[in-house]
């Protein structure tokens, strides 16, 4: 393990990336240094149940964040349903009812740009299948704040607008196998 | 594709502190994460390149600050928003403040005014239209002043009647307004006995006793230091046993104000002051 191990992950995906999500979730040991962040492009209203849906981990729920709560390692968060999420200096979460971007509220490009802000060095973003452009310039703004990106290898993504826009804006992301993702992720 | 803008911590204390000492606004205590966006989002739409030109604008045209101020505050709402609290207004709230002789409800941080529009069919509904006061306040003229025409877009009442419907609504939807080309238009005496007017919840102090207060989607704004005052102005407003009621994802975990108040509805965040 290197010596920048990252404080924060977070995960955007759209169209294509739930099985992903779900496998990745699946996958997490016990306990993992970091927070996760997960934000999915989903419907704006109506009952949603998500975060049931992606509690898949036997040791770890997903939780949908209220706003100011505590961001803490070792948890799954799921950005809430009609709200962006941001989060702030003293690492707590705000959760944000603006204007949709992209089409979607969650979007995943303030997520990206604020954990930025806040996280600088110690924060991995990983964007993955969709067809949508969310979620590239706030990569890119991750990377320039001195994060790592990770795009969703294009050629084995369900929908490739999203990673192949996120690869157009970070060159330097590193292509990723969605089945190589945890491993990945323990081995920064 | 807009171009990035990139803005120091301490230009948004500049910024801040601009605003406060010209125009009387204090943003020193917002959620500083959502506040940098919407100064960011504010430059993008008047292609404001630097920080400084953003100064430079705000210190010398009072006309560009009014545009500001309308475009840097959050003023996103919709009718019905969350049927389930609506459903729980309905059949949990609305009967008690029936025993009420006068009913006083203070919509804080009103926006636009669809969720005013949609308390009054409520209480329309519940046959109680004609005796409750409603003060739904803003920080922004721009907005209250939409309130009052009660004007809202087309295309958005597909939504809203679908919102209305899962809120336990019985009625015609269409029957509350007027369509016009592309805008409906509230029907007027629903907002007979509503009084808009400014409040900025950061300055102003108590003004009226009220049984439910709503601040929906308000408090994500500010920081905690805020979000804890404001409860306290919303409890010494309230009458004993009054009610409040916040956004889905807001929580009054961490606040001070806790103890004193009972959690009527968990999942609709439906607060009860205690006696």
């Amino acid at each position: 393990m290197s010596h920048a191990l990252p404080e924060i992950v977070v995960i955007g995906g759209s169209a294509g990336s739930f099985p992903v999500v779900s496998k990745l979730i699946e996958q997490l040991p016990e306990t993992f240094s970091f927070a996760l962040i997960l934000v999915m492009h989903r419907q704006k209203s109506g009952l949603s149940e998500m975060d049931k849906v992606l509690s898949l981990n036997k040791y770890t729920k997903v939780i949908e964040p209220n706003d100011k709560d505590q961001i803490v390692p070792n948890q799954i968060y799921l950005a809430p349903q009609n709200y962006h999420l941001l989060v702030e200096n003293d690492r707590t979460f705000s959760l944000d009812y603006s204007e949709t971007i992209h089409y979607s509220r969650p979007s995943i490009d303030p997520t990206f740009e604020s954990v930025a802000d806040v996280y600088g060095q110690q924060a991995v973003g990983l964007l993955l299948s969709g067809s949508n452009t969310d979620g590239a310039r706030g990569l890119a703004h991750l990377v320039q704040m001195g994060g790592k990106a990770f795009i969703q290898d294009p050629s084995l993504s369900e929908f490739s607008i999203m990673p192949l826009t996120g690869l157009k804006q970070v060159p330097e992301a590193t292509l990723i196998n969605p089945s190589e993702i945890i491993n990945c992720l323990f081995s920064l | 594709m807009n171009e990035w803008i990139d803005i120091l911590p301490e230009q948004i204390d500049d910024i801040i502190q601009l605003i406060r000492e010209q125009y009387g606004y204090d943003f020193g205590d917002y959620s500083r994460a959502s506040f940098t966006r919407r100064v960011k989002h504010c430059m993008q739409a008047a292609s404001v390149k630097t920080i400084y030109d953003l100064q430079h604008h705000l210190l010398n045209e009072p006309s560009f600050f009014n545009w500001f101020l309308q475009t840097l505050t959050v003023n996103v709402t919709e009718m019905f928003r969350d049927p389930l609290f609506y459903k729980a207004l309905r059949e949990t709230v609305i009967p008690r403040l029936a025993s009420y002789p006068i009913i006083k409800i203070w919509h804080a941080g009103c926006a636009t005014g669809e969720e005013v529009f949609s308390m009054a069919i409520l209480l329309k509904e519940a046959g109680l239209l004609e005796r409750t006061r409603i003060y739904a306040t803003d920080l922004n003229p721009a907005n209250l002043e939409k309130a009052r025409k009660g004007i809202m877009p087309l295309n958005a009442m597909k939504e809203y009647t679908a919102n209305y419907i899962r809120s336990g609504g019985m009625e015609e939807f269409s029957s509350y307004y007027e369509a016009k080309r592309d805008h409906v238009i509230l029907d007027s005496s629903l907002l007979k006995n509503v009084l808009f007017s400014q409040h900025n919840l950061v300055t102003d102090q108590v003004f009226n006793e009220f049984q439910l207060i709503c601040c929906r989607n308000v408090l994500i704004y500010f920081n905690k230091t805020l979000q804890n005052r404001v409860l306290h102005l919303f409890y010494d407003s309230l009458v004993p046993l009054g009610y409040m009621a916040l956004g889905m994802k807001e929580s009054l975990l961490f606040m001070d104000v806790r103890p004193k108040f009972d959690s009527i509805k968990d999942d609709a965040k439906i607060f009860r002051r205690k006696n």
